[in-house]
């Protein structure tokens, strides 16, 4: 493993294509690992123990630290992601699913599925800075590009919760569908996205007004509608072209960031949940949770490119960035 | 810890006002009852199906409290009364129930209680039933006034018979106690097979003979009764128990004549829920009923927990506190509740049974989940469980 680890730079390099390689981190949510691909060549680097029941994953905005949500081990661990080797870990409150990282790198947002709260930690100094008391079932959480507002989705109380970055206090609280399960602003910060797993639905919120503006609902010719479960969301930095994941129907939608209407359904593998982008945005990698495989999207095109088999149940990933 | 919680909940939703530009509402109430029937009867078989004294109750206080957590924002304020009866007062303390203004009741009882109570009850109240499983009662009994949370036997035959033809066990050895409600089950796995294309080899009536469930010398008669109770039956997939009165069942799985896995009524056995279920973010519901009721949940408790849901997530979504507005919401196609079990659940418009999925458990675990993905519907692969539109028995007399 570890020289497959030391050709990897070495290939990279080698490769054709000019754009840079990058690393694309998966948690294994049963098989307790990490699965490292190539964004390039996407060969399987190796795949690493992170603790018990990894799900949610971020890397620093510097790509020097990886974070894992252990969820059994109700701490945040922290890799080296050249190395996978541990670094420390950090307190997290219990069985921590999501977390969003400050754009600026610290700190750490972490829900805390269990405990109806919303953590937050000092990277640097590993102390806890805050616990935010939220609604039943903390599950999504996203960050405003500026890093003034929080969001958190509470799974059971079906509400959007805006969260005042500085002061820690809920400055106000949207109701959506069932099941919210992710939030996601565009990249200038005038739409805020939330999906609803039961609910079938993505809100677009503007976040000035906190009202929803439009909803957005999925309808795929042959599959029923309960299995339309939206859950990962993820938009172009120039905001034109916004991501779904739509879980058990093994699809991702692909609507237009300007009209917020879909355009398109893309197959991919088995309960698709979350996603992530290349740093050029050229592709677009999702986990798919029952098939144990990731597929990757190239964004220009829409088109399924290619699935590449990771662990047991890939849950979350993150690309290191360039 | 939680009434703190509630407290800063409720400060933040304050701050959220002036950003609002509105005025605090006055806080809505939206009250309900549970009404539980108990009947004196034999203890369960098995010590560890002693009913909890708060069965049904817990499941209420968690609705309650996961209402009100929603409620808090949303300016509604969540109360259900907790009432215990026999078959005797049941029916006066309903009326006590609708006399204090309250016009949602969570009923568990028995068939023949609940149909009364519905009777009673008539335009008065909404009753939802949270432990009736009779399939008359969602037919020729159908009752408008009624949503039936509790699953139905067709449901729960249905989904042990797609499983078990999933399984390539189509020859089943059906096995109902003598107490009509044990023929009303078997009757759903008899319509199950023949909708699944199953066929049952024999029928074999256990009769209950009465006497004492617990005795000193314990197993040893009934290792030498299973056997030869089972013995020289046609060649069979699997046994299925048709006991709802819990009197033999349980004794069956490893001492039936042939090596046979046994359904049903035990071993495998459909329910509405487990303890143990942990998908679709039931581990944090499990840890939040533990937390508070010191006990593992029971499908009373959830199926309480579920109907009370009903009424929070309807006036959560209609921001009305007004009896008849959540109920017409609730019987709309507008309405869904979410409830752990990975998709949304809704009410069936010709009978108000909730659709949901049915777990199928073994012991400590969740062996699958029916539907399963092999058997489709035009409308919602739910309608795969149970009595479908082009089948039922129900007309509502009178929509209200």
């Amino acid at each position: 493993m570890k020289h497959i680890l030391a050709l990897a730079p070495a290939l990279a390099v080698l490769a054709a294509d000019p754009a840079l390689a990058n690393r694309v981190f998966v948690t294994n949510e049963k098989g307790n690992d990490v699965t490292v691909l190539d964004s390039d060549t996407l060969e399987v680097l190796g795949a690493y123990p992170v603790g018990n029941r990894p799900r949610g994953i971020a890397i620093s905005p510097d790509g020097t630290e990886l974070y894992v949500c252990a969820s059994d081990d109700n701490l945040v661990r922290v890799f080296d992601p050249e190395t996978m080797e541990e670094l420390h870990t950090l307190p997290s409150g219990p069985d921590p699913e999501l977390f969003v990282l400050h754009p600026s790198g610290n700190p750490l947002y972490i829900a805390n599925e269990d405990d109806n709260l919303v953590t937050v930690v000092d990277v640097k100094t590993k102390q806890v800075l805050a616990e935010i008391p939220v609604g039943v079932e903390p599950e999504g959480m996203g960050i405003s590009p500026d890093g003034r507002i929080v969001i958190n989705t509470s799974e059971t109380t079906n509400m959007a919760h805006f969260i005042d970055a500085e002061t820690y206090e809920i400055v106000a609280n949207v109701l959506v569908d069932s099941r919210p399960r992710f939030a996601e602003y565009n990249h200038d910060g005038t739409k805020l996205y939330v999906s609803a797993e039961i609910g079938g639905t993505v809100s677009v919120i503007d976040p000035a007004t906190q009202e929803i503006t439009k909803k957005i609902t999925f309808e795929v010719p042959g599959v029923l509608p309960e299995a339309i479960q939206p859950v990962g969301v993820r938009v172009t930095s120039d905001g034109s072209k916004v991501f779904v994941a739509l879980g058990p129907s093994n699809r991702v939608a692909v609507i237009d960031g300007a009209t917020d209407e879909v355009k398109d359904y893309l197959l991919v593998g088995q309960r698709v949940w979350q996603m992530a982008f290349t740093p050029d945005e050229k592709y677009l990698f999702t986990t798919n949770g029952n098939s144990n495989d990731v597929s990757m999207i190239d964004v220009a095109s829409e088109e399924v490119v290619k699935s590449v088999p990771v662990g047991q149940q890939p849950w979350g990933v993150v690309v290191a960035p360039d | 810890m939680f009434k703190g919680i509630m407290g800063l909940l409720a400060g933040a939703w304050a701050l959220a006002e002036p950003a609002a530009g509105q005025t605090q509402p006055e806080t809505q109430q939206i009250r309900a009852a549970v009404l539980r029937v108990d009947v004196q009867g034999l203890p369960p078989i098995s010590r560890l199906d002693l009913p909890p004294e708060d069965l049904g109750f817990a499941g209420a206080r968690l609705a309650i409290d996961d209402n009100d957590t929603t409620g808090r924002f949303m300016g509604q304020d969540f109360e259900a009364v907790e009432v215990t009866a026999t078959p005797g007062t049941a029916l006066a303390e309903l009326d006590r129930i609708i006399a204090d203004g309250i016009q949602f009741v969570v009923v568990l009882a028995d068939d023949a209680t609940t149909l009364a109570l519905a009777d009673q009850a008539g335009d008065r109240a909404m009753l939802l039933n949270a432990r009736a499983r009779g399939d008359r009662l969602r037919g020729a009994d159908c009752r408008f006034n009624t949503i039936h949370v509790a699953p139905s036997h067709a449901m729960l035959a249905d989904a042990l018979a797609q499983f078990l033809m999933w399984k390539n066990w189509p020859d089943w050895l059906l096995v109902p106690g003598s107490h009509p409600e044990d023929q009303a089950l078997a009757a759903a796995y008899r319509r199950a097979a023949a909708k699944f294309g199953a066929t049952i080899v024999e029928e074999r009536v256990y009769e209950d003979t009465g006497g004492a469930r617990s005795t000193d010398s314990g197993y040893v008669q009934v290792q030498a009764q299973m056997p030869v109770f089972t013995q020289r039956a046609p060649d069979h997939d699997v046994l299925i128990a048709a006991d709802e009165s819990d009197v033999f069942a349980p004794y069956l799985p490893y001492l039936t004549w042939d090596p046979r896995p046994v359904a049903g009524s035990a071993g495998l056995v459909p329910r509405s829920w487990h303890p143990a279920m942990e998908a679709w973010g039931a581990t944090q519901y499990q840890n939040r009923f533990e937390r508070m009721a010191n006990r593992p949940i029971r499908e009373e408790d959830y199926q309480t927990w579920l109907a009370l849901r009903i009424v929070g997530e309807a006036a959560t979504r209609t921001g009305s506190a007004d009896p008849a507005e959540l109920r017409d919401f609730i019987l709309s196609d507008q309405f869904d509740v979410a409830g752990f079990k990975g998709q949304k659940l809704t009410v069936r418009d010709w009978d108000h049974q909730v659709r949901q999925p049915i777990l199928l458990t073994t012991g400590p675990v969740t062996t699958s989940v029916s539907p399963q993905d092999q058997y489709l519907h035009q409308t919602s692969a739910l309608d795969t469980l149970g009595l479908d539109r082009p089948e039922t028995e129900c007309s509502f007399r009178e929509a209200p």
